[in-house]
């Protein structure tokens, strides 16, 4: 039950890997991340979710929070390497018509978890 | 009466503990032999419940609990998860549930009440009870698909 979250910047697009579960516990701490480089003008954010095993609406909320922010310095979020599971969450709660994401390249057939 | 067994679980209200009765949740499931499908739903609804429980009942000081029960039949998974704190209030936040939908405009998104959404749309059955805190019955039916047509109907209802 842990959460780590890299950023790496790469031809100006801030990066961010996040690894392990996203629940109420951990949540503030991906939040935190985030809120250090939300208010930048035209920030571009790339989060990278291919290793996260577990998020429920609390992950949510933050990725709602952070593209919110950033959209209103006029920037851009990309969330990608979405497995199955957590692209149902976003097609089910309507944010995959809101937010850029981006299905895992290996997961078009079979889940792999 | 139908047979079952009964396992539950108390954890201090803290969410450093929703992951331990997830865990809990996630090992009952696959007992049962739910699909992996299934079992990540149960996780995630279950969680959505013992968060609101863990947030809203009590307050900063307070040293609450969260029991959560489960009821092991053949063909079905019950779960209650209660608190006796102060409940939050359900018919306000109830109003708030439901997908986002893409006409909204980025600054009026909501960043909670999807919990509730999720519960309702994850399993088959959510009842909430007040009294002296929140009561909440869920249910997963073993070897039931819930398509996409569930799904639109719950969003729409």
């Amino acid at each position: 039950m842990n959460l780590q979250v890299e950023l790496l910047e790469q031809n100006s697009v801030q990066y961010f890997k996040v690894v392990g579960e996203i629940d109420a516990f951990t949540a503030p701490v991906l939040r935190e991340r985030l809120a250090a480089v939300e208010d930048v003008q035209g920030l571009k954010a790339e989060l990278d979710l291919s290793e996260v095993d577990y998020m429920d609406s609390t992950g949510l909320g933050v990725f709602v929070g952070f593209y919110k922010a950033v959209s209103a310095n006029g920037g851009h979020v990309k969330i990608t390497g979405l497995n199955k599971r957590l692209n149902r969450l976003f097609e089910i709660t309507g944010l995959n018509d809101i937010i850029d994401i981006e299905q895992k390249e290996s997961e078009d057939n079979n889940a792999t978890l | 009466m139908q047979h079952y067994d009964y396992i539950e679980i108390k954890i201090p209200a803290k969410a450093q503990y929703v992951g331990v009765a997830r865990l809990m949740i996630s090992g009952i499931a696959s007992r049962l032999g739910f699909t992996y499908d299934d079992i990540e739903d149960l996780k995630i609804a279950s969680s959505e419940a013992i968060t609101n429980a863990v947030q809203h009942a009590y307050s900063e000081e307070e040293d609450g609990e969260v029991v959560v029960g489960c009821a092991l039949y053949e063909e079905r998974l019950e779960i209650m998860i209660a608190d006796h704190g102060t409940s939050f209030d359900f018919e306000e936040t109830k109003k708030h549930i439901g997908p986002y939908s893409d006409t909204s405009d980025a600054r009026f998104l909501r960043e909670g009440g999807l919990g509730l959404y999720l519960m309702e749309t994850l399993m088959d059955e959510v009842k909430f009870h007040h009294e002296e805190g929140v009561t909440v019955f869920m249910t997963k039916y073993l070897g039931r698909e819930r398509g996409e047509e569930d799904v639109k109907r719950t969003a729409n209802s």
